[in-house]
């Protein structure tokens, strides 16, 4: 469901209804900075109409003596058009990132059209199935928590819901875009259904979870919209300082008048209006809503959906990656590594009598015995006309019987060797040199599997093993590297016993290991963690896992996972995904970074400004402060003008920066920091001083204004 | 090239007694702050006043007793000075006008020592003694005290509570303070400062004439003067009289005394939150501010723009033959660095920029080093700002000390950069917004007309907002508007930033402490001294540009 749309012009045009709209005063308010900025648009406009009645006077306003300031009735409508431009900006910015999202509401409001369900009254003793129970339709915005219902192949799932009889076939790719059915049962930890999913198969009797108007597809249009958005802790803080930055500023223009006029320099509204806007951290005060609109949006683009923003916040602040081995550090099933044959066995041999018996062996343990011996360049054995013996829980090996009489086994050692010496004593040093590859294995972490034959004659004999390993994914360890370089702890989560926990811990990289975990032995490590100060991230799907998702600073719920999982946490993977975690922390810090870097950028951007202005104002009254006209602007009007047209071009410049994100590359805190001062920090005193100049010579060629 | 080595030799040796002072100093004040053992004559006084001092203090209950001791102190020494005919070693001086006494009072219990008065003929020993330097110390003490209380809100945890005012009070004056001023008095006689209760006295000069000469108990308040950065002088020329400040070594140790506590609390506050290095950048970032300052001052001063400056080989106008350029410019950046605000020479004498460098110091908030113990919290709140912004950009939200900075700790830091420019900035305005006033300021008060005078009246509301009380001595300032309208900057200069230094120290106890790692901004780098400076100076530049544009800068840029 997500399109990656980037940004460009026709973002931009779309965007221009929303932005206007915007700027309703009682929208604007909630945004300090910006508000200003419209008051002080809205009050030079006032002061530009007024100008030709009190033409006499030139300057409006104070006009004492003899004004320093431009007071041309075309640098009035300059300023005063260049304020409302960039009111306009601010807006479009937030309007563009709201736009993204809103596509992918629409998307989904289209999965939210009214269904007629089933709802039955449901006996659970009598009638589990709810074959023989009395079916009314009622509209599916009807339906309210403890409903049951039953759904059939080709039906849309009315409401969230749990199944609590059956299983199906659904297809959820209106909500995880991925196409591939999914299968859904009653019981366990895939119980869970999403309204406007659609059973393709077989029928299924469900328990309603969800109040109407707020499924999880209600909550997600308003997440993608941004309709529920509120002010993040972070965020909260980020806009005091702003508002203090901008009382400041305030006080510093209200105060220069009473002072200036002393001096004979006083300044008309219209250029004080200028420079306040000019001051106050107007860029990050009009990027900042978009960058966190945009910091949820890259997590949907990612298939995450955070139920606030608090949640991306935290994601960014995690000290603990809490991380289960199977299906995130490791693929989840044993794969065959290496041929171990005893003395006297050559490897062909073994790996020729170990394939012989996994060619009809359907299992991935099989199959990856297959590929070891296609990766040893070693030649496969025919498929012959042998019986197929399947592994049983009670033989717990399997192999193959041949024609002729002869046998092959692989299976656990204690079995193998117990089916070996039903024929034949094996030599006591054999014995013994089987058992310590067996020893050897386990202790590595692997699962041995011992390969024997009996030939035609009964002449049985061990051959040797098949190391079974359980594969750690690719590319896993350097990204614990990365996030050992963030500051952050991977902890591993298994049911292994200690000793195998302990040799994929350490293939994998991860900092420690939880071994033989339960449920209640996670959440005392999280909360361990947390008592220390650290913030906990982790994944979970099943029930057993709400209480420690809801526990973690950040828990994100497979989307397969069980309903209580999904409410417990407060982020959901649409692709459950447990290895997304390290995305999404990734995202939590660039939402971060770009606040501070374009906040910085803005403040310093004054520097500039200032040197553009206060000359500009002053130079008249004390020919001395030309000195600080470095960038040697052609006039007054044309100086102040330039640092507003500069302020507004600013923030469109940089609408696609807030929109993406600050890049982040795994560094430790101290590089990251001195890499963004010097763009931001350093950039921002720098560039403003090159594009006020710029602007400056262009517009000091319309006349009226050099 | 003489200036040059004359300045790398003071400067150095300045440097090399701080640095030696900073460990036994740092170290003792944060063992005072923090053991658990009383002194006999501690215990006594504790009895006498009735506190318990094993009770810790909320951050609440901190600042009113903080609050409560100054209002006493205010009215005690109002009091004193109304009735000084009544008490002994009066020198027959008559009782002290109202809005002086008032101004007066507040200055002193302030810290900030502004003195709208010629002290030889307004005050007599008894004010000068029970009053004012009773102030000198304990008002040196409150300032250390509030500043231990933030630093004990960053290293405690999960904790209600600051620490007892009443015993960071005493021990401040006990062990600290007293104990110094001994010692230092004693080599300040030695070194030729007077200390007598001979009144005036007349003397026949060599060449016949006859002249008053004033005597006092002057050593023994020099040396809390300078130690304590209070900066108020027993005569109305402050160390630039020679009874005060006599020779050139001499001046030299006084800039060592105001310059030495400040200097040496970065330690205490490195040890108290375990660990040093904390303290090392603390001081790195306060010292390259003062290193800098200084330098150029001397080379403000030293510049040779005109012909009599030419002539004395620096602008000695208002300069102490006896201190020379580079002498005075040090005093001078030192001054206006601490919250001290005495003078070996005339800041109003000083060339435009040089007078100009004096107020962009006191308008950095003097926190390089600053006042004792203010100048402490007044960089760490401006740390907390640079960790708020410089922390976003690492990825994290912010943390300073494994203490994070939220929405509550970012608007009291907001409030506290935002108050002392508010005060100046209001202040001066007000001064030519009123027509009343502006025609008392300009007509009365102001020495010099134009771009000085101006210079002047910013100056003084500057001195008084951040509690320096160093003053562009051009200025009247024992007018009814002047000694109103300053007593209020100074109170309000003084008290808004503690209520929010001792709030945010709450706040910060209350917290737990989330452990460094590599993804925490480490705060004990260069870098980050370099973020410290960079933050003050960017949020101090933008504020003031105007106004220093209006005043020193159009004259300086002459």
């Amino acid at each position: 469901m997500t399109t990656a749309n980037p940004f460009g012009p026709r973002q931009l045009v779309d965007a221009l209804p929303g932005a206007v709209r915007k700027l309703d005063p009682r929208l604007m308010y909630k945004n300090p900075v910006m508000f200003i900025v419209e008051i002080g648009a809205a009050f030079t406009t006032a002061l530009a109409v007024a100008q030709p009645f009190f033409a006499a006077d030139g300057a409006s306003g104070t006009g004492a003596g003899a004004s320093a300031s431009p007071t041309s009735l075309l640098f009035a409508w300059s300023i005063a058009i260049w304020l409302w431009i960039t009111v306009l900006f601010a807006n479009l910015a937030e309007s563009v990132a709201e736009g993204r999202g809103k596509a992918q509401a629409s998307s989904l409001r289209a999965t939210r059209t009214s269904t007629l369900a089933n709802r039955i009254d449901y006996d659970l003793a009598g009638d589990p199935a709810g074959e023989r129970a009395v079916v009314t339709q009622v509209a599916s915005a009807d339906l309210t928590l403890g409903d049951t219902i039953v759904v059939t192949a080709g039906e849309l799932i009315p409401g969230d819901g749990d199944i609590i009889w059956g299983i199906a076939s659904v297809d959820e790719s209106a909500i995880t875009g991925e196409s591939a059915p999914v299968v859904r049962e009653s019981g366990g930890d895939r119980s869970a259904v999403t309204g406007g999913t659609r059973v393709l198969s077989d029928r299924i009797v469900v328990t309603i979870t969800s109040k109407p108007g707020d499924t999880f597809v209600d909550r997600m249009i308003k997440l993608v919209e941004g309709a529920s958005r509120q002010k993040t802790p972070n965020e909260l803080a980020l806009s005091i300082l702003l508002s203090s930055l901008t009382i400041v500023f305030l006080l510093v223009v209200l105060t220069i008048n009473p002072i200036a006029d002393y001096s004979n320099a006083a300044q008309s509204l219209i250029v004080l209006v200028a420079l306040l806007v000019c001051l106050i951290p107007t860029t990050i005060g009009a990027l900042l809503s978009a960058i966190g609109i945009a910091g949820m949006d890259r997590l949907v683009q990612h298939n995450v959906l955070a139920m606030s923003g608090r949640a991306v916040e935290a994601a960014g602040d995690v000290t603990t990656l809490l991380l289960d081995k199977t299906g995130t550090i490791t693929y989840g099933n044993r794969q065959a590594a290496e041929f171990r044959p005893v003395s006297g066995v050559t490897v062909s041999r073994l790996a020729a009598a170990a394939s012989a018996s996994s060619l009809s062996d359907p299992t991935p343990e099989g199959k990856s015995v297959l590929d070891l011996t296609r990766r040893l360049g070693l030649p496969i054995p025919a498929a012959s006309d042998g019986i197929e013996v399947p592994f049983t829980a009670q033989t717990r090996m399997s192999g193959v019987d041949y024609e002729n009489g002869s046998q092959v086994r692989k299976g656990a050692g204690s079995m193998v060797a117990a089916w070996v010496a039903e024929s034949d004593l094996q030599p006591a040093a054999l014995v013994a040199e089987l058992d310590q590859i067996v020893t050897d294995i386990s202790q590595a972490g692997g699962t041995p599997l011992v390969v024997a034959e009996k030939t035609a004659n009964g002449e049985a004999r061990v051959l040797g093993v098949i190391y079974l390993k359980d594969v750690v994914k690719e590319g896993l360890a350097a990204r614990f590297a990365d996030l050992r370089r963030m500051g952050i702890r991977t902890v591993m989560i298994t049911g292994d016993n200690p000793l195998t926990a302990k040799a994929i811990a350490a293939e994998a990289g991860v900092d420690d290991f939880l071994a033989e975990a339960t449920p209640e032995d996670k959440m005392e490590l999280i909360k361990r963690e947390q008592q220390g100060g650290n913030l906990v991230a982790m994944t979970g799907d099943g029930t057993n896992d709400a209480p420690a998702l809801a526990q973690a600073d950040v828990g994100v719920a497979m989307n397969t996972g069980t309903s209580a999982a999904k409410e417990a946490g407060n982020m959901v993977d649409l692709d459950s995904d447990p290895t997304k975690l390290i995305d999404i922390v990734s995202i939590g810090k660039q939402l971060l970074i770009t606040r501070g870097s374009l906040t910085t950028f803005s403040i310093a951007n004054d520097v500039a400004k200032y040197f553009a202005i206060i000359p500009a104002m002053f130079t008249l009254a004390f020919p001395s402060l030309a000195v600080l006209n470095v960038m040697q602007l052609s006039s007054p009007a044309s100086a102040i003008l330039s640092a507003i047209i500069f302020n507004a071009l600013v923030i469109v410049a940089l609408i696609p920066l807030a929109l993406r994100g600050v890049k982040y590359r795994a560094a430790s805190a101290a590089s990251i920091l001195n890499r963004n001062l010097l763009i931001y920090g350093l950039g921002g005193i720098i560039a403003p001083f090159i594009g006020i100049k710029l602007i400056d010579m262009l517009i000091s060629l319309i006349p009226g204004l050099s | 090239m003489g200036t040059v080595w004359l300045t790398v030799a003071q400067l150095g040796a300045l440097i090399i007694a701080l640095a030696l002072a900073y460990r036994p100093l740092g170290d003792y004040m944060a063992h005072t702050y923090t053991t658990t053992k009383n002194w006999k004559v501690e215990r006594g006084l504790y009895k006498v006043i009735g506190v318990d001092p094993d009770s810790d203090q909320t951050w609440q209950r901190y600042l009113r007793s903080v609050l409560i001791f100054s209002v006493i102190g205010v009215v005690f020494l109002y009091g004193i000075q109304r009735l000084q005919e009544f008490l002994p070693y009066a020198l027959g001086l008559p009782p002290v006008e109202q809005s002086l006494s008032f101004n007066t009072a507040i200055s002193f219990v302030t810290n900030t020592n502004w003195q709208s008065y010629s002290p030889e003929v307004t005050l007599g020993y008894s004010v000068q003694l029970i009053g004012l330097t009773v102030q000198n110390f304990v008002s040196a003490a409150i300032g250390i005290a509030v500043a231990i209380a933030l630093v004990r809100g960053f290293a405690r945890k999960h904790s209600t509570t600051l620490g007892n005012f009443w015993v960071d009070l005493t021990r401040g004056v006990v062990r600290i303070l007293l104990p110094l001023a001994f010692v230092t008095a004693i080599v300040l006689i030695v070194g030729g400062v007077i200390q007598n209760f001979n009144g005036f006295q007349a003397i026949t000069t060599i060449t016949g004439g006859t002249q008053t000469l004033p005597g006092g108990p002057v050593a023994s308040q020099e040396a809390i003067k300078m130690l304590g950065t209070n900066g108020g002088g027993f005569f109305n020329a402050n160390s630039a009289h020679p009874f005060e400040d006599p020779t050139a070594w001499v001046s030299l140790f006084q800039i060592f005394l105001m310059l030495v506590i400040p200097f040496s609390l970065p330690r205490t506050f490195g040890r108290m939150v375990g660990d040093n290095r904390q303290g090392y950048a603390i001081v790195g970032a306060m010292a390259t501010i003062w290193v800098a300052s200084s330098a150029l001052m001397v080379a403000a001063q030293s510049s040779l723009s005109g012909t009599a400056t030419a002539a004395a080989g620096g602008a000695m106008e208002g300069i102490e033959t006896r201190f020379g350029t580079v002498l005075s410019s040090l005093f001078a950046s030192s001054t206006t660095l601490t919250s001290t605000g005495a003078v070996n020479g005339m800041h109003d004498s000083f060339t435009g920029l040089g007078g100009g460098l004096a107020m962009v110091n006191m308008m950095l908030g003097e926190v390089a080093p600053g006042g004792t113990g203010s100048g402490l919290y007044g960089i760490l709140v401006i740390a907390i700002i640079a960790v708020f912004v410089a922390g976003l950009m690492v990825g994290r939200t912010p943390e300073y000390l494994g203490k994070k900075i939220g929405t509550r700790e970012i608007k009291l830091a907001s409030l506290y950069i935002l108050a002392t420019p508010a005060l100046v900035l209001i202040g001066t305005s007000l001064s030519f917004a009123i027509p009343a006033v502006r025609d008392s300021v300009v007509g009365t008060s102001m020495a010099n007309t134009g771009l000085h005078g101006f210079s002047e009246v910013l100056y003084a509301f500057t001195s008084a907002a951040n509690n320096n009380g160093s003053a562009f001595a051009g200025l009247t300032a024992n007018t009814p508007w002047f000694n109103t309208a300053l007593g209020a900057v100074m109170l309000l200069g003084r008290y808004i930033p503690m209520v929010l230094v001792l709030a945010l120290a709450g706040s910060l106890a209350a917290q737990g402490k989330v452990p460094a790692t590599a993804g925490t901004l480490p705060t004990h780098r260069v870098q980050f001294v370099v973020l410290t400076i960079g933050t003050l100076l960017l949020v101090s530049a933008l504020t003031y540009f105007p106004v220093l544009a209006l005043g020193p800068l159009a004259e300086g840029l002459k």
